[in-house]
């Protein structure tokens, strides 16, 4: 029994080993001079397709997204939730349909509410 | 090391740089890159030790060139179709096609290439990480092939990148993409550690 464990140990020690190595070699290689070196600025500089990078990487967003963003979420946590009861719906039954429309009408009366008081209108 | 930058508000001001750069790089490459291949006939020192390292080093890299498909224009669905299933160029070592020029050995150009594209591709060429090798594929890349005389076209990529392998045809088959990659692993393999990378 404990012997079985033993494969695993050996997988750690193999995986340990395997993770320390591999990045070794490439800065080991390019030590010794085998891998040639040669730093340029467009080298070193951000890979953008090739484009020249221009402006900031902190973009800032428009604050008025946060809304939509909440609304997308909720509407996408409801169809995770709905996949898998769709899929095991026949042995689920009457009570797997009736507690999923409570949990549908639930997040309905939440989305029909933002939608009166005008969460989806770009003002 | 930083590249100087100029600066930029407007876009405006950014097509102003950018015609200026184009057009610096328009008349730095009036006469074409010679082509990297004159270390093939000089005789490199080699010694016992060196010719076995040598020779483990151009197996595995000519055996393993990850390609950086740098398609501009028609040509681009040939090399797809030579990296599909059909012809499936993955047989010979080029396993994964990179979409980053870090990852990448070797840059095939296929297709026209334009004098806007053009500071990108070299930009892409010196992204890419040593030693690095460049087919041009089809004619456009290879001479500005019908668009020679257009004012957009750079006639011929080896006036912004020194090229290894040509493959001629408008365009070429998968099949003649296939023999240029064959023949640029006899290039690497003819390669050797104490050759200075330029």
């Amino acid at each position: 029994m404990l012997a079985q464990y033993g494969y695993v140990g050996i997988l750690l020690i193999i995986a340990i080993l395997f993770t320390i190595i591999m990045p070794l070699i490439p800065l080991i290689l390019s030590r010794i001079g085998v891998v040639p070196r040669k730093k340029t600025p467009a080298k070193l500089s951000t890979y953008e397709c090739g484009m020249e990078p221009i402006g900031d990487a902190w973009v800032q967003f428009n604050f008025r997204y946060y809304l939509f963003a909440v609304m997308f979420v909720a509407l996408d946590v409801l169809t995770v939730f709905l996949y898998p009861w769709a899929i095991s719906l026949g042995d689920l039954g009457a009570f797997g349909l009736l507690s999923v429309a409570i949990f549908f009408l639930i997040i309905m009366v939440g989305y029909t509410y933002a939608w009166f008081k005008g969460a989806l209108q770009w003002k | 090391m930083e590249i100087e930058k100029p600066a930029i508000f407007s876009p405006e001001q950014y097509d102003a740089a950018e015609v200026t750069r184009i057009v610096q790089l328009q008349q730095n490459s009036q006469q074409p890159i010679p082509d990297p291949d004159g270390w093939l006939d000089e005789e490199l020192k080699r010694n016992v030790v060196l010719t076995t390292v040598d020779f483990l080093f151009d197996q595995a890299r000519a055996r393993s060139t990850f390609p950086f498909l740098l398609g501009l224009a028609c040509c681009a669905l040939e090399m797809m179709s030579a990296g599909m299933s059909r012809f499936d160029f993955t047989r010979w070592g080029l396993d994964i096609a990179r979409w980053s020029p870090r990852q990448a050995d070797l840059m095939i150009v296929a297709g026209t290439l334009t004098w806007k594209m053009a500071p990108a591709v070299r930009r892409l060429y010196d992204q890419m990480a040593e030693p690095k090798w460049v087919i041009a594929m089809g004619v456009c890349a290879i001479s500005g092939g019908t668009f020679r005389e257009s004012y957009s076209v750079v006639p011929g990529v080896n006036r912004i990148v020194p090229v290894d392998v040509y493959i001629p045809g408008c365009p070429p088959r998968p099949e003649a993409l296939i023999y240029g990659i064959n023949l640029i692993q006899q290039k690497i393999l003819k390669d050797s550690l104490v050759r200075k990378h330029d």
